[in-house]
C-alpha cells in the first residue's frame, strides 16, 4: 500500500498535532539547521550570489511567458533523439501513461529515482493497483516507503526521522521487499547506508524499467538533467533498457548553457554543497550506452491554472531546492506532513492552492501557514515573493472567487476595503492585516501604514504561545 | 482534442496577458570561480585539488611519463579493473591485476564483480571539484563507471576550468554526460554525511599537468 496525504486535516490541526511530537520537532530542527548553515556558508563564498539569482528568475519568466513553444522544442528535440514524448493534463492521465508503458515491458517491479511529481500525481499508487510495484531507490524515499509514511521535505523526504527510527524500519521491513537488512544492524549512519547498499544493489542489476523526474529539461537540445547525491539516479538512467521520466511542464530551461546558472544555484540552496555528487544529463537515447527507451510524460496537473494566476505564476519558477522550508519558522515547528502535501513549507503553502484552487478546507488553510516574516523570499535562488503571493491568495480566499471562504481573513481585510484604491497603501494595509495579532515577534515592529513589511531581513524568534493562539483561531477560521 | 492540445491551449490562454516579446535576462554573474583571476590555470588546479580533497578524493599528481606507475599505486588494492576502448594500454604495463575490456559490453554482473575502473575525463571544473565524462575514448560508456567501487580518472591540466561557466559551452549535450562531484554520499539520516552509498565509494584522481 503506498499512502497518501488524501483527507489530511486542514494545517491548523496537523499542526497541532505535528508540535506535540517532541521528537519530531527536535529531528526537523536539527535537520534544517544543519542545511541553513551549511548553506549560507556557500552563499557568502559566491560574491555574484544575487546576481546569479536574477538570471535564474528572469530566465524562469521568459519559459513561462512562452511555454508553449518551449515545449513543442523540446517535444521536438526529443524525439529526434529517439524517445517518445507524451503528454498528460492530470494526474490520472500521467499514471494511465506510465502504467500502460511499464505493461508494455512485461515487467511487474521497477526502480524509481526520487521524484516529487510522482509523488503528487500517486503514481506508486496507480501502478501498485496495477501489480506493479515501484521500489524508491533514493535512501530517504525509501526509508518513507519502507515505513508506509509520507514525505515531509522535498530534498530530504525522512527528514523527520531520526536514526534509530529509521534503524527500526530497516530491521522490520527490508526483508519484505528483498535483502533484509544485516543482523545485528546498528543506528550508525554508515550502517545505515550500507544496509540500504546492499538492498538496492540487487534491485539496480536485474530491473528493465526505471521511473525519474527531472531537475530541468532543456529547450535548446531535448536534454534531461538529473542532480543527485547518492548514485540511485545514475543505476536508475543507466542500467535500465527503459526509462520512463515524468515531468511537470514548467521544469524547462530554454538553452545548454543555461544550465550553469542552475547547477550553480541548485546544491548550494539544497544541501549546502557546491554541486551534488552526481549530475547526469541526458539527450533521448545513445546507441550502445544506457536505456534503448526513452519515453518523457509532459504533466500540466494544475500548472496551467497556477500560470493564469498573475501574481501567482512566479511559483512556477521553483527549482525545488528546499530552501524555503528549511529557513522557514513555521516549517521548523510543524515539519512537513502538517501541510498535507509532497510540497510543504512556503512554497507548499503557495503552490498547493495555485494547482489545485484553494476549494477545500486543507488547501484553503495553507496560504495562513505562514508570519509572513519573508524569510523565504531572501533565500529563494529563483527570487519567488512568497509574501506578495501569499497576500494575493489570502486576498482570493477572503473575497475572491475561492469557493472556500476564510471568515478570520475576511473580517480583516474589511476592515482595510476602504484603502483598497490605492496601490501603495492597499499592499501595506493588506500586509498589516496579514501580520497584525497573529505572529508578530516581541521585538518586531508593526510596519506603519506604507511601510512594506516584507522589506525586514531578519528571522523574527517566533514565540511559541502566539503561534499557538493563532492555530485556534484560524481553526476557528477555516471551519 | 488530444492531451497536447489541451496543454497547449490552456498554456496559451493562460499567459495570453503576458508580451510576446523575449524576456530580457540580466547576465552579470562571474563566468570563473570568484578566487580563480581568468586564465590563471594553475590556480585553477590548485583549487580543484583543494575541493577534491574536501570531498576525501585522492588526489595524485603524476608527469605523463609516470602515468604508468602512478595507475599502478592507485590501482594497487584492486585484483581487477575495467578499462574502456581508447584508454592508452601503456598506463596499465606497471600493474599486475585483471583488465577488463568492455567489449563486448561486460554484463552488469560482471562489472559489479569487478574492483575498479580506470577513464580519463573530458572536462574538470575546479570550484566544485567536478570532473565531467562525456563517453569519449578513454571513457567508455556509463555503467562500467557506476559499478566498481573504486574509480581512478586521469584529469589533464589542460581540462581544468575554473568555473561552470567555462567549462559547460565546451560539452557536447548530444551525449550522456556524468558530472562527478566527489565520491557517491548522502547526508538523509539526520544530515550526517555519509560518503558511499550506490556508486563508486572511493574516487582517485591523477593530475597531469
Ligand atoms: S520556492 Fe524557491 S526556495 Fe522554495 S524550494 Fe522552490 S526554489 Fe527552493
Amino acid at each position: 500500500m503506498s499512502k497518501t496525504f488524501m483527507g489530511w486535516p486542514a494545517f491548523p490541526k496537523a499542526a497541532e498535532t505535528a508540535t506535540a511530537d517532541g521528537q519530531l520537532r527536535a529531528n526537523v530542527r536539527r535537520a534544517t539547521h544543519t542545511i541553513r548553515t551549511k548553506r549560507a556558508a556557500l552563499v557568502d563564498e559566491r560574491p555574484d550570489w544575487q546576481d546569479l539569482r536574477d538570471t535564474a528568475a528572469a530566465l524562469k519568466d521568459d519559459v513561462l511567458a512562452h511555454l508553449d513553444t518551449y515545449l513543442e522544442q523540446i517535444e521536438e528535440k526529443v524525439t529526434a533523439a529517439g524517445g517518445t514524448v507524451h503528454w498528460a493534463g492530470d494526474a490520472e492521465e500521467a499514471n494511465r501513461i506510465v502504467t500502460r508503458l511499464v505493461q508494455d515491458t512485461g515487467e511487474t517491479e521497477i526502480v524509481k529515482v526520487k521524484s516529487m511529481l510522482t509523488e503528487e500525481i500517486g503514481l506508486d499508487g496507480a501502478l501498485a493497483a496495477a501489480g506493479i510495484s515501484a521500489r524508491e531507490t533514493d535512501l530517504a524515499a525509501a526509508i518513507v516507503q519502507l515505513g508506509d509514511d509520507l514525505p515531509s521535505h522535498v530534498v530530504v523526504p525522512a527528514l523527520h526521522r531520526n536514526r534509530s527510527e529509521i534503524r527500526d524500519v530497516f530491521v522490520r521491513e527490508m526483508g519484505k521487499h528483498g535483502r533484509p537488512a544485516p543482523e545485528g544492524l546498528s543506528d550508525d549512519p554508515e550502517e545505515l547506508a550500507e544496509a540500504a547498499r546492499l538492498h538496492m544493489r540487487e534491485k539496480f542489476l536485474t530491473s528493465r524499467v526505471a521511473v525519474s523526474g527531472a531537475n530541468f529539461m532543456v529547450a535548446e537540445t531535448g536534454t534531461l538533467c538529473i542532480v543527485e547525491s547518492e548514485g540511485n539516479g545514475r543505476m536508475c538512467l543507466t542500467l535500465a533498457d527503459t526509462l520512463i521520466s515524468v515531468v511537470g511542464i514548467e521544469k524547462v530551461i530554454p538553452t545548454w548553457q543555461d544550465l550553469e546558472v542552475y547547477l550553480q544555484l541548485l546544491a548550494r540552496s539544497a544541501t549546502g554543497e557546491r554541486m551534488a555528487p552526481y549530475t547526469s544529463t541526458w539527450t533521448g537515447v545513445t546507441d550502445g550506452d544506457g536505456p534503448r527507451a526513452f519515453h518523457l510524460v509532459l504533466v500540466d496537473n494544475g500548472r496551467t491554472r497556477a500560470l493564469a494566476d498573475p501574481v501567482g505564476r512566479q511559483a512556477l519558477r521553483c527549482i525545488r531546492c528546499g530552501a524555503c522550508m528549511n529557513i522557514c519558522p513555521v516549517y521548523e515547528r510543524t515539519g512537513g506532513q502538517a501541510y498535507g502535501s509532497v510540497y510543504p513549507g512556503p512554497i507548499g503553502a503557495i503552490l498547493n492552492p495555485l494547482l489545485k484552487g484553494a476549494d477545500d478546507p486543507q488547501t484553503a488553510s495553507l496560504p495562513y501557514a505562514s508570519s509572513l516574516c519573508g524569510a523565504c523570499n531572501e533565500v529563494c535562488p529563483v527570487k519567488i515573493r512568497f509574501t506578495d503571493v501569499l497576500l494575493e491568495l489570502r486576498h482570493d480566499i477572503a473575497e475572491g472567487d475561492a469557493k472556500v471562504k476564510h471568515p478570520a481573513e475576511r473580517v480583516a481585510l474589511k476592515a482595510v476595503a476602504g484603502a483598497m484604491g490605492h496601490g501603495a497603501l492597499w499592499n501595506a494595509a493588506v500586509k498589516a492585516a496579514g501580520t497584525a495579532g497573529r505572529l508578530v515577534p516581541k521585538n518586531a515592529q508593526l510596519p506603519g501604514p506604507l511601510r512594506g513589511w516584507t522589506d525586514s531581513r531578519a528571522l523574527p524568534d517566533i514565540p511559541e504561545e502566539s503561534f499557538r493562539s493563532w492555530w485556534k483561531r484560524t481553526e476557528g477560521g477555516t471551519k | 482534442m488530444s492531451s497536447r492540445e489541451a496543454v497547449l491551449r490552456r498554456i496559451r490562454q493562460a499567459t495570453a496577458d503576458l508580451p510576446k516579446d523575449p524576456v530580457s535576462v540580466p547576465r552579470s554573474y562571474l563566468r570563473h570561480a570568484p578566487a580563480v583571476v581568468p586564465g590563471d590555470r594553475s590556480a585553477a588546479v590548485a583549487l580543484l585539488v583543494e575541493r577534491l580533497t574536501e570531498y576525501g578524493a585522492e588526489v595524485r599528481r603524476s608527469a605523463e611519463a609516470d602515468l604508468p606507475a602512478a595507475v599502478a599505486g592507485a590501482l594497487a588494492a584492486a585484483g581487477s579493473a575495467v578499462v574502456p576502448a581508447g584508454l592508452p594500454d601503456a598506463w596499465l604495463a606497471r600493474w599486475s591485476g585483471v583488465v577488463r575490456r568492455d567489449a563486448p559490453p561486460l554484463t552488469h554482473a560482471e562489472l559489479d564483480a569487478t574492483d575498479a575502473v580506470l577513464t580519463t575525463c573530458a572536462a574538470a571544473v575546479a570550484e566544485s571539484g567536478t570532473l565531467v565524462l562525456d563517453g569519449g575514448p578513454g571513457q567508455g560508456r556509463r555503467a562500467p563507471t557506476l559499478l566498481p567501487d573504486l574509480h581512478v580518472c586521469v584529469v589533464r591540466g589542460a581540462q581544468v576550468h575554473s568555473a561552470m561557466p567555462e567549462a559547460i559551452g565546451r560539452l557536447a549535450p548530444a551525449r550522456p554526460l556524468t558530472w562527478i562531484s566527489g565520491p557517491s554520499a548522502t547526508a538523509d539520516i539526520e544530515m550526517i554525511r555519509v560518503r558511499g552509498v550506490h556508486g563508486p565509494r572511493r574516487l582517485t584522481v591523477l593530475l597531469v599537468p
